[in-house]
């Protein structure tokens, strides 16, 4: 019980930092693949320090609370992750907290969040079959839904669920918000549609949408993380390594239509799924 | 030192310019300049700007989006007036549908001369429009803590 709970502060205290590293590396990587020098490594830090420096412009009152329950619901579900909880639970948790970005996007009235509101609807609508047949692919191999029985595992899980893995890197890349799946927001400067889902968003309300980004960012290198988790070092090695082949899809193709991108992901979590989770079945 | 000249994000409008003073305003965004290193970034969007960049003299049509985008910007912001055009009107000021510069319509922080203004003298126009931003940062702190 107290390891759990060392873990969830953990999360909570370090995960912003850790993932601003990430963002700071990932955006000066960026940089030298254009042939650029970039921003600090800090710079996704002062970014957020900037945006709490700003006045406090809110469309409407309620964007705020649908914002600040996005960003509390996303620490949850990390908390959740890094203590070893029912990973059903996070996964449901991370749908809700989508749930609130989605609805304060809505509330802000303008046809640019709109819009971006309902491509957000999208990318959740393509990520969720992969994480669920996840889910399931992790209680066929270990028979526990606990991310604690999952991580103490004495095999790597990549080894009994290879394909699965591959759609989780898949689903990845929409929810990490990088290109060819950057539809409802993007951190580039070739933006669509202003900024999409968070065009209404100003100031303070903007900060707490980048921190919970930077949550979200651990958690799912996390997840990456756990299919190697009986051993942690290739574990660190392969979340780099996909980190890396994200930045670099990122920096070389264009953005898809949502069509491609519901149609792809599902197609991806159907064909990974249904094989990897079949041949579990048989054996 | 606060943390907004660290990272200055700009939006970048067009009055009535000829586009002259727009591409040398991307051209700072380039790979051979490259502004990300200063922490900033072309947002395209006013409500996540804190840097106006605005080209091209203010007439009749552009006039209320110049004030509707200023407007739009959360405090605290900075303009930066680039191109000759922008500053006075140039040689349009004569014209019967310019109003004249920028800060005909909303106030501007920085001029920024030239036709066109050179990459150089934009990075180094927002530089010292940075510089007023800070003080505006701190002049709002001060009102807020009364």
């Amino acid at each position: 019980m107290i390891t759990e709970i060392i873990f969830a502060i953990g999360f909570i205290i370090l995960a912003p930092f850790i993932g601003a590293l990430i963002g700071g590396i990932d955006r000066k990587v960026t940089a030298r693949m254009q042939g650029r020098v970039g921003p600090p490594v800090l710079q996704p830090l002062y970014d957020v320090f900037k945006l709490f420096e700003k006045e406090k412009a809110v469309v409407r009152n309620e964007v705020n609370f649908y914002i600040f329950s996005y960003l509390i619901f996303v620490v949850f579900t990390g908390a959740l992750f890094f203590s070893g909880s029912d990973i059903l639970l996070v996964i449901f948790a991370l749908t809700l907290a989508h749930a609130f970005l989605i609805l304060g996007a809505y509330a802000a009235t303008s046809p640019y969040s709109h819009i971006g509101a309902e491509r957000e609807l999208l990318q959740l609508m393509a990520v969720e079959p992969m994480l669920i047949l996840a889910a399931a692919g992790f209680y066929m191999a270990t028979g526990s839904f606990s991310v604690r029985d999952i991580a103490l595992w004495p095999e790597p899980i990549v080894m009994t669920l290879p394909l699965l893995f591959v759609g989780i890197v898949y689903v990845l890349t929409i929810k990490l918000r990088k290109s060819p799946f950057d539809l409802a927001t993007t951190h580039h400067a070739h933006q669509e549609l202003v900024k999409g889902l968070t065009t209404e968003f100003a100031g303070p309300t903007l900060g707490m949408v980048e921190i919970a980004h930077l949550y979200e960012t651990v958690f799912f290198l996390g997840l990456v993380w756990l299919f190697f988790a009986s051993m942690p070092w290739v574990g660190l090695l392969a979340v780099i390594i996909v980190y890396f082949l994200e930045i670099l899809v990122d920096n070389t193709t264009t953005r898809v239509r949502w069509q491609v991108m519901l149609r792809s992901a599902w197609l991806v979590a159907l064909v990974a799924g249904a094989i990897n989770l079949g041949v579990l079945t048989l054996m | 030192m606060s943390y907004i000249t660290k990272s200055p994000w700009i939006i970048h409008y067009d009055g009535s310019s000829c586009n002259g003073c727009d591409i040398e305003v991307l051209a700072c965004l380039t790979p051979l300049y490259d502004l990300e290193r200063f922490g900033i970034v072309n947002t395209g969007n006013p409500k996540h700007a804190d840097v106006f960049l605005v080209t091209g003299g203010i007439n009749e049509q552009s006039r209320e989006v110049v004030k509707n985008t200023y407007d739009q910007m959360p405090d605290p912001k900075v303009v930066v007036a680039i191109g000759i055009c922008a500053t006075t009107g140039g040689v349009f000021r004569e014209c019967y549908n310019i109003m004249g510069g920028v800060d005909k319509v909303i106030p501007v922080d920085v001029y920024v001369p030239g036709c066109a203004a050179r990459p150089e003298s934009i990075i180094d126009g927002v530089v010292r429009a940075l510089g007023i931003l800070e003080e505006k940062r701190t002049k709002m702190t001060e009102k807020g803590g009364k």
